[in-house]
């Protein structure tokens, strides 16, 4: 097996390790695969709650009174109207509108009290870092703006846990305070997409109402010191209504029954929002950022490949580059695919021509030479407001 | 069954081989290490009876949530029978891997294949280095 040695590390390694956790080389990061079975932690996540370290995710803040201003620049939607405990997911593009990264955008306040921040991959974070960096200079200039903007990477002095699952806001109903010595903080209150600063044993941490699995839950950023803590304490309460510790195995088909993309997968440099079927996400009115033209220009084009989801017959598991086929004929490419416990049947989403996106169209994937029958369903998969 | 007994493939199988009426025959299974390895298994894409296999060649399938990996014919060699059962149960391979959980029994045409396999012993050692 491959060494893990120079493989970067969140503050939660030794517990993972020395609770069973199968750990792989995740864009950089020593991460856990699995626990137990990504099966079992990922039927913990849809009835009780799941607690993933997510800490190798991508953390940046943005200190400067024209921080707002600038990020607008740089993301598809708005971002100088986020209040300061608002939480808003959009794109990173480049300028021919490929997709950077998905990022979510945090809101601040004018002063720096509360900075901007924002959350992006592990594998695009160096990139996005340089590329912030490198448009910072000539938007300045572009905007006339003279009033100094920095842009901190914290990811490596911080952590990230994500508690998903119905029983996830229950579980930490009383787990973290107002401030040092105040009530607890109330997750209930707090709407979706929102966030708050909250207090654990006196360090302040971050906790909005946000997450990858298609549960509801929350997402804690922290100082890396006290992570454990946290840790120890959210997954014992977990423990106590059938939750537990899970791993990336889980996330990932948490994530693809919620039709959430994943950079690397759905979205890439070669893919736009529009055809990602992100416009949700890109907001082209009265603004400008980088890539927002060609995306336009994108957002009437009826004739490039979209993304669809896939029911598909048999067990075997279509995998990221098998072909789909219609007639005969190859129509597009699976990006992400899994075998479904809620529909106990293989899904999958791809990428196929528009003549082939229509929900109820049969056509076939192509699984290692040997063609299995598919057929275009509705996105998401899984919608936890909806009876599945 | 003891895998003291058996033999072990690099690749993970495991083989019992037993002589009936003058011919040999190999039951092939993967070891208890593989199926911890490959969990959550979801499919097995069994061989076809009557199938000629030669050393090393994959002749048989299993996925899991994750990944798909290759079952090797540790010994060439014709498919005379495959575990029926299963597809169906796959719980069966972690359950029992060194007895209900065979995957195909091999009529042996060609022993040189069982020189590269190694006894319970080696084949644990190599486990602990992965």
């Amino acid at each position: 097996m491959m060494s893990t040695t120079d493989l970067l590390r969140t503050p939660l390694h030794d517990w993972h390790v020395a609770h069973g956790g199968r750990m792989i080389d995740f864009a950089g990061w020593s991460m856990p695969v699995q626990y137990t079975s990504i099966t079992d932690e990922y039927y913990a996540t849809r009835n009780a709650v799941g607690v993933f370290d997510i800490s190798h995710m991508g953390r940046l803040q943005f200190f400067g009174t024209a921080a707002a201003a600038f990020l607008d620049s740089v993301v598809t939607r708005r971002v100088t109207d986020l209040k300061p405990d608002q939480v808003r997911y959009g794109l990173v593009c480049n300028e021919l509108g490929g997709i950077l990264d998905d990022v979510l955008l945090y809101g601040g306040t004018a002063d720096g009290v509360r900075p901007y921040a924002m959350v992006v991959n592990a594998s695009n974070r160096e990139k996005i870092v340089d590329w912030l960096r490198e448009q910072l200079p000539a938007w300045q200039q572009r905007s006339s703006q003279r009033d100094a903007l920095s842009i901190g990477d914290v990811t490596l002095q911080t952590a990230m846990i994500a508690v998903q699952g119905r029983k996830a806001i229950e579980v930490l109903a009383s787990f973290f305070r107002m401030d040092s010595s105040a009530p607890a903080l109330d997750l209930g209150g707090m709407r979706y997409y929102h966030y708050d600063r909250g207090y654990f044993a006196g360090n302040g941490v971050t906790v909005s109402r946000t997450g990858y699995t298609g549960e509801d839950g929350i997402e804690i950023i922290c100082d890396r010191d006290i992570a454990t803590d946290i840790w120890d304490g959210i997954v014992e309460a977990a423990a106590q209504v059938g939750g537990m510790a899970a791993g990336l195995g889980a996330r990932d088909t948490l994530r693809l029954e919620a039709a959430m993309p994943l950079y690397g997968h759905e979205l890439s440099e070669a893919i736009n929002p529009i055809q990602a079927g992100l416009s949700f996400a890109v907001n082209l009115s009265g603004r400008d950022f980088v890539g927002r033209d060609v995306l336009e220009r994108f957002s009437v084009d009826k004739t490039q490949p979209v993304r669809i989801g896939l029911h598909v017959e048999g067990k075997r598991v279509p995998r990221q580059g098998c072909p789909v086929l219609q007639s005969s004929e190859i129509v597009g490419e699976v990006t992400s695919g899994t075998f479904s416990p809620t529909f106990e049947r293989p899904i999958a989403m791809a990428y196929v021509r528009p003549t082939a996106q229509a929900v109820g169209t049969r056509l076939a994937v192509d699984i290692r030479g040997t063609q299995h029958a598919a057929t275009v369903v509705p996105l998401p998969f899984y919608d936890r407001g909806r009876k599945n | 069954m003891n895998p003291d007994k058996l033999l072990f493939a690099k690749t993970h199988e495991w083989v019992a081989v037993v002589s009936e009426g003058g011919q040999k025959i190999a039951t092939v299974g993967l070891t208890s290490f593989a199926v911890e390895a490959l969990t959550d298994l979801v499919f097995i894409e069994l061989p076809k009876i009557g199938r000629q296999v030669s050393a090393e060649e994959s002749f048989c399938e299993v996925e899991s949530v994750k990944a798909v990996s290759d079952v090797y014919a540790p010994v060439a060699g014709e498919v005379i029978a495959v575990n029926e059962s299963l597809p169906d149960n796959l719980e069966i391979l972690s359950r029992d891997p060194y007895g209900d959980g065979w995957i195909a029994r091999i009529k042996i045409g060609d022993e040189a294949g069982l020189k590269n396999l190694m006894d319970h012993a080696a084949y644990q050692k190599q486990c602990e280095e992965q």
